[in-house]
This record gives structure tokens, C-alpha cells and sequence, in this order.
């Protein structure tokens, strides 16, 4: 573990990439933690304030139509939509390594198999498959919406995870603990997986990114939870009632500016953990 | 070689069509509620009027076939689709689904075909200069900015574009396909008109795809200047700039063309919701008024089209390939 870190230091240090984009997404963390115990929810509920008023020293980034306080939506909204993107990412992850490392080791049958599935899954667009599935659930929820953006964006940790798998595989070490007697098990837990971590991170990062893209994109489109504060309802609240043809900038401004930032950290991330990852295995 | 290529990638072709005709057609049926119901007293409901609603809602089963075993009316599914009957509009009632989809589906095509090909010219372009060592310093530094943009989800873009040029600055219309009052006659007036309401929504998309395309062309084109005929082409005393065109550009093309197919999706799916910022008659905002009026059909319909047409064109896509590039069929992809 102390390995792990002191690693991980050394990396921030010299990957000016990776150290703005981890900076920038702990920032955005740290407020979507603190910042709902500091502010006033009430605030939040519609007809709380007076609609439509430009941001003041009371109301900092205004009210909108519908008298809530945009500050307070806003710092309402981002752990919810980091939420669906964390449990998707996690959810899709998961499957993501679990086949990717079945079908590298497995080989035959059973890789073709997966192999197929990724590869149909990538042709059929998600955002098709959303549409129709929101549009047929009676009321969207936050952890649903993970759940079904997850099972439509697994495959791009399968492939990753797979192809490393492949070539770890014929690497000495793993050769030798297998002339060893090692059980497939420990194989992959103890050779093959700890090396994969960089890896692992970084198809994290891309699927969490692709999942609140997805989520946000069905929540701009209406398919979200009508009932909770998330930055794709507010962009969809604000197109739905002509906020930007009325001139409110104050009312889409915000949320576009909160999407765009967490968006820019997680490239700026992934970007710099690609120059890592790369870096320590080699590409192949 | 070439057989066995296109016969896989015309078997994963035909499994996606197959799948997504399945999917569209299972969805719906696996949800709780009736739609059919719903929509009834709905409608009911709205007009005031009351009354037992079970008789109408049998007819309508009857109608569509909705009394039949599941497996019946699956066939009778697959039938229909191939007579290109995707049912009527529930909400523009009696305009057929088919129809609206071939009155919106041209100004999408458009649109995308436009942006796509702008963005992917300027963006590898771009990249190839972010990959040569000689390239002036502010070019690069413009070229980092123009990838961050690229992560930004297109519509948000759009939301930008729209309120500065469109009412701030008001040298844009705010939505529409083409000004009012044209009858869409082939003159001057209407082409101008549709290029003139094409502008912004086509820009947000090139904005936001022209980093994508920068972010794969540099990443190839670093790769291929290491190569050992790049270092050939220098012994030989070629001319830098007759290195980077014809040996290190052309090499690192190739990928940017996979890419493209991967990506359609993407774009595709990016679009819709740029389409709903402009108001812009195409797929995406026909889907989204759909997805308000909960038009099931329209919905369906729109759906099976964009998972279709993706499927094709990445088999098209596929074909072209290898014939730029003899070793994808050789490694069996």
C-alpha cells in the first residue's frame, strides 16, 4: 500500500496532466460534499424565492422560474449527478474486468463469445436503447439510471482489460508461477491483476465519463427523475421553460459551466493516466 | 481473406439489426402498464369524458394485433417493418411514422454530414500539427484548448453559441429549419435561408468534434514518427515537410478512419439534443417532442432508425477499410 502511494505521489509530481485533472475533480468533490450540510435546502423548493430575478447579494447566481435559488439547486445537484456517474462507472466496471479477464485467460469459445457480445453492444447506440427503456419505466430514479446507462457501457473496459490480459498472459513471471503449480485463481488475482491497475483506472475514469454524458444527454432530454436536483434536470428545466431565448442567463449558464468542469477534470485525468499506464506496461 | 472478413462483419452487421429490431419490439411489451390504456384515458381524461373504457381498449388490441400470442406477433412485427410500417403517431394522428421520419431524416443527414466533415478535416489537420515536433508554439497551445473544448457535451456548446449569436448579438435565427414563409423551393432564397439556420447548430458540433479528431491524429502521428522509415525518409534527406505529408500523415490517417466508424454513434446520439437547442427540424428534435407527447411509435420508430442506420454504416465503413489498408484483413480484426 505504502508502495501504492509513494508511486502515486511520484506520478502527481512529474504528470502535470494528471495533477490539473486530479486537483480539479477533488475540488468538485469536496464542494458536492461540503456543499449541501452548508446550504439552506428549503431554498431549493419550488416557489421558495421570487422567479425569475437576477443573481444578487441574496441570491447569488439568481432564482428561476420557478422561484428556486439557483446556488442552492446547483450545490444540490452535483453529488447527484456525480452519484449516477460513480455507480455506473462502478457497476460497469465491474462486469467490464470480470469479462475482460474471463475471456483473456479462458480463451476458445468462451472469448469469441464475449468477444461478439462487445462488439454488437458497441455498434447498437446506447442513447437508442436509453431513450426506449426511460421512456418505458413508469418514474425514473437516480440509481436506475446508473444501472441502465452501466448495462450499456461495459465494453470498453472489456476490450482494454481483455487485450492487456493477453499479453500479460506470455509474460515471464506469470510463465513461471504457472510451471509453479499456481491454480488459475491465484493467477489472475495475484500476477495479473495487481498489473492491471493503471489500466483499471483508467477505463474507470473513460466509463465514468461516458456514463454521465449518457446520463445527462437523456436528462436534457426529459427521460431523467422529473422529482430530483441533478445538472442535466436543471438544463432541461431552463430549455423546457425558453430560459436562454428570455435572456436568463443565470438560469443555464451555471449548470453548463458545473458539467463542463467536472467533464475537462475527468479528460485531463484520463489523459494523464493513459501517459502512465502506458508507460509502465508498454503499449501494445 | 477478404471473404471471411465480410462475412463477419456482415454476421455482426445482421446480429445488431436483428438485436435492435428484438429489443424495440420486447421493451414495451416487458414494461408494467398498458400504453394503449393509458393513452386512452388520458385522452379520456383531457376531453372531459368518462365512461368504461374497456370496450375501446379491447378494439384497439384487436387493431393491433395486441390479442395474438406473443410469437405471432412478433412475426407479424417483422412483417410490418419490412413493408416499412412502423405505425401511425399517436399524437399527430393519422400522419404515419415512416413519413415522419422521411420528412425530418434529410435535414439531420445534412447537418451531421456537414459537421462530421468539416470537424474531422480541420481536426486532423490539427492533430497532425500537434504531433510535429516543428510546429509553432501557438499553434500548440491553441490546439490544447481547442481539445479541452472537446470534452464538453455538444449541447452545451450549442446553449452558448445559441444565446451569443442568436440573441445577444442577433446575427443568427434562434431555431428553425429555414426561414418562415419559404415554401422550400429550389432558389437562392431557400438554400441561403437553410444554410443561414444551419450555421450555429453545425458549429457546436464542429466545435466540440474538432478536438476529438486532434486528440487521435496527434496520438498516431507521435507514434508513427518513431518508425524506422521515418528515420529512412531523414537519412535519405527528404524535406521535413515532405516527411510529415507523405510518410507520417498518410500512415496515421488510417486509424482516424476506424475512428470515425466507432464514433458514429456518438455523434449521431451528440446531436439529437443539438437539434432540441435549435429547434432544428431533424431526428432528434422529432424524437424529443415524441419523448414529451409520449408518442410510442414515433419513439420506436426512431430508435430502430438510428440503431439501424449506425449498424449499416459501420458495415460500409468496414468494407472501405481494409481496401485503404490490406493488413486489417490479414490480422482477422
Amino acid at each position: 500500500m505504502r508502495h501504492l502511494i509513494s508511486l502515486a505521489v511520484h506520478e502527481l509530481a512529474r504528470n502535470r496532466t494528471l495533477l490539473a485533472g486530479v486537483t480539479l475533480l477533488g475540488i468538485i468533490i469536496v464542494i458536492a460534499i461540503v456543499g449541501p450540510l452548508v446550504v439552506d435546502v428549503a431554498q431549493a423548493r419550488v416557489g421558495a424565492t421570487i422567479p425569475r430575478t437576477p443573481p444578487s447579494a441574496e441570491h447569488w447566481l439568481g432564482t428561476d422560474g420557478q422561484g428556486r435559488d439557483m446556488f442552492t439547486v446547483l450545490i444540490l445537484a452535483m453529488p447527484q449527478t456525480l452519484k449516477v456517474g460513480l455507480l455506473a462507472g462502478v457497476i460497469s466496471l465491474s462486469v467490464g474486468v470480470a469479462l475482460g479477464l474471463i475471456a483473456g485467460f479462458t480463451g476458445g469459445i468462451v472469448d469469441t463469445v464475449i468477444r461478439l457480445a462487445s462488439d454488437v453492444m458497441m455498434t447498437i447506440p446506447g442513447i437508442a436503447i436509453l431513450v426506449l427503456v426511460a421512456s418505458n419505466v413508469r418514474e425514473m430514479t437516480v440509481e436506475l439510471m446508473a444501472v441502465i446507462v452501466a448495462s450499456l457501457s461495459w465494453m470498453v473496459a472489456t476490450r482494454t482489460i481483455r487485450a492487456q490480459t493477453l499479453s500479460l498472459r506470455e509474460r515471464g513471471y506469470v510463465q513461471i508461477a504457472r510451471l509453479n503449480g499456481a491454480s488459475g485463481l491465484k493467477l489472475i488475482f495475484v500476477e495479473v491483476l495487481p498489473n492491471l491497475l493503471p489500466f483499471i483506472a483508467a477505463s474507470f475514469v473513460i466509463t465514468v465519463s461516458n456514463a454521465m454524458l449518457a446520463t445527462i444527454g437523456l436528462e436534457a432530454l426529459g427521460l431523467g427523475p422529473q422529482n430530483d436536483l441533478t445538472l442535466g434536470m436543471a438544463i432541461y428545466w431552463a430549455q423546457f421553460y425558453g430560459a436562454i431565448i428570455r435572456g436568463m442567463w443565470w438560469w443555464w449558464g451555471p449548470p453548463i459551466v458545473a458539467i463542463a468542469l467536472i467533464f475537462i477534470g475527468l479528460m485531463l485525468t484520463s489523459a494523464g493516466m493513459d501517459r502512465f499506464a502506458n508507460k509502465r506496461l508498454g503499449s501494445s | 481473406m477478404y471473404a471471411d472478413y465480410v462475412s463477419r462483419r456482415l454476421g455482426i452487421m445482421l446480429l445488431v439489426v436483428f438485436l435492435a429490431v428484438s429489443i424495440n419490439f420486447a421493451l414495451p411489451r416487458m414494461m408494467p402498464g398498458d400504453p394503449i390504456q393509458a393513452q386512452l384515458s388520458q385522452l379520456l381524461a383531457s376531453g372531459g369524458g368518462s365512461g368504461d373504457i374497456t370496450a375501446m381498449v379491447e378494439s384497439y388490441q384487436k387493431r393491433f394485433g395486441l390479442d395474438q400470442p406473443v410469437w405471432a406477433q412478433y412475426i407479424a412485427y417483422w412483417q410490418a417493418l419490412f413493408r416499412l410500417d412502423l405505425g401511425v403517431s399517436l399524437a399527430n394522428y393519422p400522419e404515419r411514422v415512416d413519413a415522419a421520419i422521411a420528412n425530418s431524416l434529410p435535414w439531420t443527414l445534412g447537418l451531421l454530414g456537414v459537421a462530421t466533415a468539416v470537424s474531422f478535416t480541420i481536426g486532423t489537420l490539427l492533430g497532425g500539427l500537434l504531433g510535429w515536433p516543428r510546429t509553432p508554439r501557438w499553434i500548440k497551445n491553441l490546439g490544447s484548448g481547442v481539445v479541452l473544448l472537446s470534452s464538453v457535451p455538444y449541447f452545451l456548446i450549442g446553449m452558448i453559441l445559441l444565446y451569443l449569436f442568436a440573441i445577444v448579438f442577433r446575427w443568427f435565427p434562434a431555431g428553425g429549419g429555414m426561414p418562415f414563409g419559404l415554401n422550400g423551393g429550389f432558389n437562392i432564397e431557400t438554400i441561403s435561408g437553410i444554410l443561414w439556420h444551419g450555421t450555429l447548430p453545425a458549429l457546436s458540433i464542429i466545435i466540440a468534434e474538432i478536438g476529438a479528431w486532434a486528440i487521435g491524429m496527434r496520438g498516431m502521428l507521435v507514434s508513427v514518427l518513431g518508425e524506422d522509415y521515418i528515420t529512412l525518409a531523414e537519412a535519405k534527406g527528404n524535406k521535413p515537410r515532405r516527411i510529415l505529408n507523405r510518410y507520417g500523415m498518410r500512415n496515421a490517417l488510417l486509424p482516424q478512419l476506424t475512428k470515425l466508424a466507432m464514433t458514429l454513434g456518438h455523434i449521431v446520439s451528440g446531436a439529437i439534443l443539438v437539434e432540441v437547442i435549435f429547434s432544428y427540424p431533424g431526428v432528434g428534435f422529432r424524437l424529443y417532442q415524441a419523448i414529451q407527447s409520449k408518442d410510442y411509435f414515433v419513439i420506436q420508430g426512431i430508435v430502430l432508425l438510428l440503431s439501424v442506420s449506425i449498424a449499416v454504416a459501420m458495415f460500409i465503413l468496414d468494407l472501405i477499410y481494409p481496401l485503404i489498408d490490406p493488413r486489417i484483413t490479414a490480422k482477422g480484426r
